[in-house]
């Protein structure tokens, strides 16, 4: 196979894995159907795959946690290759290389001629990656993934799912709902079959809206205009991954070759370049920064240049190491080490935390998440009521754009796991509908007890409620509270209870009590007022959702009581035993 | 006559004015068209549906059967059989909707959404009777994805040959409803096109109306903020089922939640009572549940008092021709 050949199957592997990128994003959805009789919703791809191969998600988790978390060894699949190969992975599959890669095809004024080429030379700014890598595995040592902030991977999801698609979602429905305001039935007809076949990819079951989303779609877009300044800005001068490969391709047995007794200093070598290595004639090569992207080797009329495999090298000719100044790397050190004890001297992480940081269910303590959590944003994307969405300062700095319940917009939905299922690093653990709803442990969550009294055969297997009495506790996201003076039955002397109506712990953890009360017209009236039985109350949040009182709801949930806490917590005497 | 001479220099001159002459009519024009076309905006336009999905009485026939027997299909066979057979209530070519409760996140042995064995028997029966399209579809309060999977009542229908439509945003119209309490609010679209409307409910316990049963089941109709609607639940109640009209109700009581509901979800609250009421008075069908097995009169459920006075049956159900069968 020629060269120029193999520069067509990495534009074609480019494609490919942009598709499949794109394709699991779009299925990281419960689209209605379970697994099988089991009952349990589960996705029926690997939508997570990506996150899981991505080998800076997996050193750094495994810096801060001592361990590999379940499918991150994929990345091994990544890593272990570019040992040999080189930065194989920037220039053929990462999802953000062939985006910035497109986004720099594109014509712009500052790129043309002498410039251009004079901007795909080898800058020494392109060192910065390196510094980016070393302050995110010194913050990772002391026990926080910062990393997550500026993995190419996580971005790409986090961005993609909480801003762009949605946006995206935004116009396609806006179109679609003017479309369907024509009088004339065949123009409607063609708006339905638009939305057939849009759904599930531009068109939502649910339009999506995520707190941040503005500002995550302003910094994407940002980084991909960048790429009309100096072609793939962002995987030269950036990327901590693409330095991680970088690293690891020192003694990778790919090696440019350039026979300068060709050359006829054209220069057209430079023209396409991606990484910004250097593959002309006079300077050396630059192994660390090259994408393997083929492009020089296509674009060389006279065949000067080639890429061959062997161990020889030739230090006159290529440069392995990456060009890394000690003064500018202990600088990075020192910044990456100073990060995360300035970060954790603040308030909010273990002292003064918002009420209203409500961790997913299967979300690890404070402190072990945040050695987990790359903000990749993949458990907001799936959650079916969207009801996660990034953080702001409601965790601190540190824990900026990790996932918090927003009950407002959506409720924790008892039985469905989903976002304890695609976390990659396990800062929300796996967990099962059994773990989750509090069976008892070891038996099926599946298979109701039949009853005999009835004779009736126990129907196709599916999930239920927490059955007997030892069964282990339902894991426990927060607490709900009673703002008794926004309260239609405590304010009002209105009957409400949608609260209680959608309470969904059996007993319910709301009950009613009646009351007699005075309406504003003097005459007495009884009511039931709502009140709460912490005891038994996850703090899923359906009841401040549900909650009629729109605009500021007079049942809320606080991060009290959560599972995953030793010390946010009440010790309340057991609850007693209460019918309905 | 070159550019810069005096005479090209006025037509010039002419010219120009001439078109920002135009120019200035259009945009006065166009400025004095907007003008006048301001006005305080006002809510689109809402369709006020006009629809007859009723069927006429038959003197000879019951108008409540209440059948007690094993299996849910017989139930609703012996049910619809007594009330005259579904080719009755069902003309050939009919767009029909079945309407049961896919309210919640629970399976069908909780006893929270419609048995789906008794939904894919009425569909069959539809279908039987001739009906064109058999439509099944509810706005689950839950999200309705996993609603309509776990309560089984999707797979039962698609597999009785219904078209089940799990409700998205774009398949609500804003409609007036035209009723006491409720005006204007998004209704499922197949409700208004529907020729023929089957109500297909399952009793369960309820805390503010002491159990939910067949006109609450009209709540699943419409979207919205619906959650308002309990702060005046009774003529909430009335105003969906004079809107909904249905032309036959088939009550499932199978599995009766006892308490803890409209979620439920222990199986310790779910009693087998293996019971279907069927009948065109949707009043009538709501006094005898609640009194069968919550042991409420009909005189303590204000919502039954107030859909009789708006003529929509008897709130008073030993006023109508029962019939009670086994199976």
């Amino acid at each position: 196979m020629s060269q120029s050949t193999l520069s067509r199957v990495r534009r074609l592997s480019q494609v490919v894995f942009l598709a499949a990128f794109f394709f699991l994003l779009f299925r990281s959805e419960f689209t209605g159907s379970f697994r099988g009789w089991t009952g349990q919703v589960r996705l029926p791809w690997p939508v997570s795959i990506f996150l899981q191969a991505d080998p800076l998600a997996a050193v750094t988790s495994a810096i801060s946690t001592h361990a590999l978390y379940r499918e991150l060894w994929w990345s091994l699949a990544i890593l272990v290759p570019t040992f040999f190969l080189g930065r194989f992975f920037c220039g053929w599959i990462c999802p953000l290389g062939t985006l910035n890669h497109f986004f720099s095809s594109l014509r712009s004024e500052k790129k043309r001629g002498k410039a251009l080429l004079e901007s795909n030379r080898y800058k020494p700014w392109q060192a910065v990656k390196y510094y980016v890598l070393a302050a995110v595995l010194v913050s990772a040592v002391f026990g926080s993934l910062l990393a997550g902030l500026v993995d190419p991977i996580p971005l790409t999801v986090r961005s993609l799912a909480l801003s762009v698609l949605p946006g995206l979602d935004y116009t396609s429905g806006a179109l679609l709902d003017a479309w369907y305001q024509s009088p004339w039935r065949p123009v409607r007809f063609g708006a339905d079959v638009a939305q057939f076949l849009l759904q599930g990819t531009l068109v939502s079951f649910r339009q999506p809206h995520f707190r941040q989303a503005f500002f995550l779609g302003a910094i994407f877009i940002g980084l991909l205009a960048l790429n009309l300044r100096v072609t793939r800005f962002w995987c030269r001068a950036v990327c901590p991954l693409g330095a991680l490969l970088g690293l690891a391709s020192r003694w990778s047995l790919v090696h440019l070759r350039k026979d300068p007794s060709r050359c006829d200093n054209c220069n057209r070598c430079l023209l396409h370049c991606q990484g910004g290595d250097d593959p002309i004639p006079g300077p050396k090569w630059r192994k660390a920064e090259c994408h393997l992207c083929l492009n020089c080797v296509g674009d060389c009329p006279t065949s000067g240049i080639a890429f061959s495999v062997g161990a020889v090298r030739s230090v006159a000719t290529t440069i392995d190491a990456p060009q890394i100044q000690r003064r500018k790397l202990l600088t990075s050190v020192a910044a990456g080490a100073a990060l995360v004890p300035l970060l954790r001297s603040t308030t909010g992480l273990q002292v003064e935390a918002d009420s209203r940081l409500i961790r997913p269910p299967g979300a690890l303590d404070e402190l072990h998440f945040l050695e987990r959590c790359i903000r990749c944003g993949e458990c907001m994307k799936v959650c079916p009521n969207n009801a996660l969405h990034p953080t702001f300062m409601e965790g601190g700095l540190e824990a900026i754009w990790t996932p918090v319940l927003v009950p407002r917009v959506g409720y924790c939905e008892p039985n469905c796991v989903l976002c304890s299922q695609v976390c990659p690093t396990g800062a929300i653990w796996e967990i099962t509908e059994a773990e989750k709803l509090g069976r008892p442990l070891g038996a099926s969550n599946t298979r109701p007890a039949p009853r005999p009294a009835t004779g009736e055969a126990a129907p196709p297997s599916r999930p239920v409620g927490p059955a007997s009495p030892e069964a282990n506790n339902p894991i426990k996201i927060g607490t709900a509270f009673y703002d008794q003076g926004r309260c239609l039955p405590w304010a009002m002397a209105t009957d409400c209870i949608v609260c209680e109506e959608w309470c969904p712990t059996s007993p319910k953890a709301i009950f009613l009590l009646n009351a007699d009360v005075v309406d504003s017209d003097g005459s007495t009236k009884s009511v039931r007022r709502p009140q709460m039985d912490a005891k038994r109350c996850i703090g899923c949040g359906a009841c401040e959702f549900a909650c009629p009182v729109k605009d500021r709801p007079a049942v809320y949930v606080t991060s009290v009581g959560e599972t995953r806490s030793k010390t946010n917590q009440f010790i309340l005497p057991p609850a007693p035993k209460r019918q309905g | 006559m070159t550019s810069d001479s005096p005479a090209a220099d006025r037509r010039e001159f002419m010219l120009r004015v001439l078109r920002l002459g135009g120019l200035s009519a259009a945009t006065l024009g166009a400025g004095a068209w907007l003008h006048v076309r301001s006005q305080r905006p006002r809510d689109s336009e809402v369709l006020v549906a006009d629809r007859r999905t009723g069927v006429p009485a038959d003197p000879s026939l019951p108008e409540m059967v209440v059948v007690q027997g094993e299996s849910p299909e017989a139930l609703v066979r012996r049910a619809v059989e007594a009330l005259g057979g579904m080719r009755r209530f069902i003309a050939r070519g009919d767009v029909v909707v079945v309407k049961p409760n896919i309210g919640w996140d629970r399976a069908p042995e909780q006893g929270a959404n419609t048995n789906p064995a008794l939904v894919a028997e009425v569909v069959r029966l539809c279908q039987d009777a001739g009906a064109r399209t058999v439509i099944v579809t509810d706005m689950s309060c839950n999200d309705p994805r996993i609603c309509f999977e776990r309560s089984g009542i999707a797979a039962a229908a698609r597999a009785a040959g219904a078209h089940v439509i799990v409700p998205d945003e774009r398949r609500f119209k804003q409609v007036n409803l035209g009723g006491e309490v409720l005006t204007t609010w998004p209704v499922l679209e197949p409700f208004l096109t529907a020729d023929k409307i089957i109500n297909v409910p399952i009793a369960k316990h309820h805390s503010l109306t002491g159990c939910t049963l067949g006109m609450k089941n009209f709540y699943g109709i419409i979207g919205g903020q619906r959650s308002r609607l309990h702060q005046r639940i009774n003529e909430s109640l009335v105003d969906l089922t004079a809107f909904a009209r249905p032309t036959l109700t088939i009550l499932d009581a199978y599995r009766v939640l006892m308490r803890g509901g409209p979620t439920g979800g222990s199986l310790a609250d779910v009693e087998f009572k293996k019971t279907l009421i069927a009948g065109t008075d949707p009043v009538a069908l709501d006094s005898y549940a609640a009194k069968a097995w919550w042991d409420l009169d009909y005189q303590r459920l204000p919502f039954l008092r107030i859909a009789q006075a708006r003529g929509l049956g008897k709130m008073n159900f030993e006023e109508v021709r029962t019939k009670m069968l086994t199976v």
